[in-house]
């Protein structure tokens, strides 16, 4: 009898914190998406009604955030590739030599990773600075006027995502080179003896036996730019005129600056919901490769 | 199968040359390519030891001339920055209690066969799927009914537990040979003795990754800090740096000092116990 209750002793802590804080929001969520809840709810519960869909329809009404949908979009589109093709490059490199030297810089690449966001956004910022900046001080060598790297809505989209990408590329380049270990020599060595140049060996072999791990990075990389949030956070608050507000940052500013919950759940259940297709998307595709 | 000509020795020569010359050559990019990625780090900590005219100088020098201290003892004497540090260890320290709590739940579904230990362990894959913006609003709500807003428990509680590290304990501690728990508990050992004194240290590899991604984590958390703690005395860290970004727009070398006892730390953790960091990062790829 005692035996029984055993495993549970074990498991209930953390089932109960990760029901709490990673189950039970979701319902609570798509709940007060239904309701006009906000700040005045703290004082009185009587304060909250039920609209039915209306969160919804007014979501889709609002053009700030069909601005921040958009900005999301832009970035996924362009991000993903970007991170994905250049890790991948860095991990091939790397992964060329055994060497010391070699293995020592991968330590290099991997450090924007691990550090922390709001620390790293201030170094930037600093470069990016129009008075003062490193940045502008070096292209005007070259003679390249004065750079708005964060007061011009495109060239802002460009110097936050840049951030990221330089953030993002670590974590991935360590995937890939872990994946690298599972190529067999032989294969290259193969490939060598019938003659195979370098880039051929890595486009007909290296690559498509790393095909799962791409597929991989891909996906979380999506997720991660659908989610993007900390780099304009610090670097720009969303600015100039929303050019880098974020779908992340715009349920941010909605539910904790003017304290609509119940307009931002009903955002955040959509973005939940457009992440989910689109990893399912991606899914399928995968699967239907393997098809043939 | 094709059958090429035998090269002669000395074109297998060149190539080889050719080919270790390509090496030296990547070398020398990817080199280069470290520096620069890199050199955001390097302008930091140079920034954070120059005086404040020479961080706004134009055009700027790379090597502070007059090196001085100031800025970080200005952190901790004008500044509150000795009090976030100590929230931030703080909530470090209660993101290791969450690790032990994780590790007993995948000792549970490694070794024990139970009712609902299937769709528990659903519910737990589940978990990872969740986006942090859908559970942003309702977390606060529910901390908010528990009277933990505004506590650093509020805090550290939100990521207390994640599906993925339950996961990693599940996978590493299935490894573990039933025979030797069934020994010890021939010989008496509790249940709870059995997994301190046999798993726990059994599971050391997958321990020593998860303590220094914790570590991690905890010390370079934003959003429920920015979240939960209202009160300038809960900052951490990293809300007191934001802060900084907001104050002090003119002060570049007391930013890149705040910025650089944010990062200072970690970069030696990182140097430190770099195999088991790498390690945990190259497994989320298992995810």
């Amino acid at each position: 009898m005692r035996n029984r209750l055993i495993p549970y002793l074990f498991v209930s802590p953390a089932m109960l914190l990760l029901l709490t804080f990673g189950i039970f929001p979701i319902f609570v969520a798509a709940v007060i998406s239904t309701t006009n809840m906000n700040i005045s709810a703290f004082a009185n519960w009587g304060n909250v009604d039920f609209i039915g869909i209306d969160n919804y329809t007014r979501l889709f009404a609002d053009k700030d955030f069909w601005q921040a949908i958009g900005n999301t979009g832009l970035f996924a589109v362009v991000g993903v590739p970007a991170i994905v093709v250049l890790s991948l490059a860095v991990a091939l490199l790397l992964n060329r030599s055994q060497k010391r030297f070699f293995r020592s810089l991968r330590a290099f690449y991997f450090i924007p990773a691990i550090t922390a966001i709001v620390a790293v956004s201030l170094v930037w910022s600093y470069l990016y600075n129009t008075q003062f900046g490193l940045l502008n001080y070096l292209l005007s060598l070259v003679g390249v006027d004065q750079v708005q790297w964060l007061s011009d809505p495109w060239l802002a989209k460009f110097s936050v995502g840049l951030v990221a990408v330089w953030r993002g590329t670590g974590l991935n380049i360590i995937i890939f080179l872990a994946a690298l270990q599972g190529v067999p020599k032989e294969y290259l060595e193969a490939a060598s003896l019938d003659g195979a140049g370098e880039w051929k060996k890595t486009f007909s072999i290296t690559i498509p036996l790393l095909r799962f791990a791409i597929f991989f990075v891909s996906v979380t990389t999506t997720i991660a730019w659908l989610q993007f949030f900390d780099e304009p956070f610090v670097l720009t608050d969303g600015g100039p005129l929303g050019a880098t507000t974020s779908a992340s940052i715009f349920l941010y500013k909605e539910g904790f600056r003017l304290n609509q919950f119940g307009y931002a759940s009903a955002g955040s259940i959509v973005l939940f919901a457009i992440i989910a297709v689109v990893t399912l998307v991606q899914l399928r595709l995968r699967r239907a490769d393997d098809d043939y | 199968m094709t059958t090429r000509p035998v090269r002669s020795g000395k074109s297998d020569r060149s190539i080889a040359a050719r080919s270790r010359a390509l090496t030296l050559w990547i070398g020398v990019g990817l080199g280069i390519g470290a520096l620069i990625t890199a050199f955001p780090f390097i302008w930091m900590l140079a920034t954070s030891l120059k005086p404040q005219r020479e961080s706004t100088d134009y055009p700027p020098t790379i090597l502070p001339q007059e090196p001085t201290l100031e800025w970080y003892a200005h952190l901790f004497t004008e500044l509150d920055f000795g009090r976030y540090l100590a929230n931030t260890i703080i909530v470090v320290l209660i993101g290791f209690i969450g690790l032990l709590l994780m590790a007993m739940a995948g000792y549970a579904f490694a070794k024990f066969d139970f009712r609902g230990r299937k769709w528990m362990f659903f519910l737990v894959l589940a978990t990872m799927m969740i986006p942090v913006q859908v559970t942003m609003i309702p977390t606060y709500l529910i901390l908010n009914g528990m009277k933990l807003t505004n506590t650093l428990v509020g805090i550290a509680l939100p990521t207390l537990v994640s599906g993925f590290s339950i996961f990693l304990f599940r996978q590493f501690m299935t490894t573990i040979p039933s025979e030797m728990l069934e020994a010890a508990r021939l010989d008496g050992a509790g249940e709870f003795r059995t997994f301190w004194q046999i798993v726990l240290p059994m599971s050391r590899p997958i321990l020593a990754v998860q303590v220094v991604l914790t570590f991690i984590s905890g010390w370079n958390s934003f959003l429920w800090p920015l979240i939960i703690a209202s009160d300038q005395k809960l900052y951490t860290l990293s809300v007191g740096l934001a802060l900084l970004n907001q104050q002090l727009a003119v002060n570049p070398s007391l930013q890149m000092a705040a910025a650089s006892v944010m990062v200072i730390p970690i970069l030696i953790v990182f140097i430190v116990f770099q195999r088991y960091v790498m390690q945990g990062f190259a497994l989320s790829g298992l995810k």
